[in-house]
């Protein structure tokens, strides 16, 4: 497509404007204050090879065709992820976080934006090798029902297994990772019992409340295409959510410190973006 | 009709991608750059995934101009250096703060040149500078295209010259650049760029 001026730019900005807007009415997901520059790549991009003319044909088809929505909504949301994603992550969470939870009773968490579950299952083995899994329970939601079917599978395809094992390795990992996965021909899947304490549901973060009191929030890599408004109202809702001297694991690029809500938190590895809420 | 628009004033900048023997190729022409250099710069480094960001601390410690790990939402500020952190893509938003982007690799890339070029040639326009360097493979060919055709200037460094030529060579034929250059050369051309764009905003 040519936009190969500030006009036509400008005119694309608009049409992205309202197809996002017609979106909201109709389907109810609002992607209104995402980052512009990820939004119009995405929906660029599916342009390109869809053989629309422009943004406008896309919005009558997105409008028309509850299939095309689908294909939309895949396009925008990021499930891009792998098990033990930041191997430093989970060796902070052993050492900074692990031996607090060790002196609770019970242990609630909230996986927000958990996408196809591969970092729930990681939280899942580390849990279990730290001796906590059997007094934990986890939700795991994401606003994308697409991916949460597969979350809620636990099946890989068999060629991510080298880099996921390098990663639990890098992560502290005690066992072989095969110990944790059946291999088939194409594909591996997760032990079963990784399952029994977790919850997968269908949570959105833009439009829905909290549902739960919990003691950790992990919601890494979702903020980030967030803009600064937003961002700030996903704050609120973790607030409400945690529970006094409860913690907040962000992506490694994201941060509180901005929010109107840092106030609530002290930092407990600012390398690895894990904070606590304050016990006021 | 006319069409009723708000003026949109843009900023001046610099992108630039590099990957293999890119360490380098930056560290040269950044430290190249004098005190007060007022455009902002923001690069696209192929990089493994679990690095640290040692690059800008070493780059910032050399240099005369501020070199950092680009922060998401940060604002874009004149004469500061902007580094892609490992893992993550970097785009420009349109109101010239930064975005970082975790989605699929493009170009076996992420940080991906093509994903900084592009978003960067609307946020930009005919204002941007869009600097090629030594590289494996062709990231950066498509990015620099639409660099050009918005209307900004197009720099390559000098395949013969590159540690790796691809990337350069790719450019070169994909963009048709306004300019085929040596590392040297590559800083003078930024500096003399600068200094003219510093003439025309003084002129207004």
């Amino acid at each position: 497509m040519n936009l190969y001026s500030d006009e036509l730019n400008q005119t694309v900005n608009l049409e992205i404007e309202l197809i996002l807007e017609a979106i909201f009415q109709q389907y109810g997901y609002d992607f209104r204050n995402y980052s512009k520059a990820h939004v119009k790549r995405r929906l660029l991009s599916r342009l390109s090879t869809s053989g629309l003319k422009s943004i406008s044909e896309m919005q009558h088809k997105v409008l028309h065709e509850p299939g095309f929505f689908d294909q939309l909504l895949r396009d925008l949301s990021i499930n891009v992820t792998e098990m033990f994603r930041d191997p430093s992550f989970y060796l902070a969470i052993r050492k900074e976080i692990i031996p607090i939870l060790k002196t609770y009773p019970f242990i609630k968490v909230w996986h927000a934006g958990c996408s196809t579950g591969e970092e729930v299952y990681s939280f899942a083995i580390l849990l279990k090798e730290e001796g906590l899994y059997n007094r934990v329970q986890i939700y795991a939601t994401d606003f994308n029902t697409n991916v949460l079917e597969i979350a809620k599978k636990g099946i890989y395809p068999i060629n991510r297994i080298k880099e996921f094992t390098a990663n639990y390795q890098q992560a502290g990992g005690r066992q072989s990772f095969s110990d944790y996965y059946m291999a088939d021909y194409n594909s591996v899947i997760f032990d079963q019992s990784l399952k029994k304490n977790i919850v997968f549901a269908e949570h959105n973060l833009v439009t829905d409340s909290v549902f739960a009191e919990v003691n950790i929030i992990i919601c890494r890599n979702v903020l980030i295409y967030f803009n600064r408004d937003l961002q700030d109202t996903v704050f609120n809702l973790f607030s409400d959510s945690l529970i006094n001297g409860g913690f907040l694991c962000l992506g490694s690029k994201e941060t509180i410190q901005f929010s109107s809500k840092a106030g609530l938190y002290e930092t407990i590895n600012f390398q690895e973006k894990l904070y606590k809420k304050r016990i006021v | 009709m006319d069409i009723k628009r708000k003026s949109v004033n843009k900023m001046h900048g610099i992108v630039i991608g590099s990957s293999t023997g890119g360490f380098y190729a930056l560290k040269k022409i950044i430290t190249s750059l004098p005190e007060g250099f007022s455009l902002p710069i923001m690069i696209a480094q192929h990089i493994s995934p679990n690095s640290d960001n040692f690059m800008a601390k070493y780059f910032d410690g050399l240099s005369l101009v501020t070199v950092k790990e680009a922060d998401e939402k940060e604002p874009i500020l004149p004469g500061v250096v902007y580094i892609a952190p490992p893992n993550y893509h970097l785009l420009i938003e349109e109101d010239f703060t930064l975005t970082l982007s975790t989605e699929e690799k493009r170009n076996y890339a992420r940080p991906s040149v093509d994903v900084l070029f592009e978003s960067a040639a609307y946020a930009f326009g005919p204002k941007l500078i869009g600097v090629v360097l030594t590289g494996a493979n062709n990231d950066g060919a498509k990015g620099l295209l639409a660099i050009k055709n918005f209307g900004g200037t197009t720099i390559v460094q000098n395949p013969k010259e590159a540690e790796a030529y691809v990337m350069p060579q790719a450019a070169l034929e994909t963009a048709n650049p306004d300019f085929v250059l040596s590392l040297d050369e590559i800083s003078q051309k930024l500096i003399e760029l600068e200094n003219l764009f510093r003439g025309e905003s003084s002129n207004q």
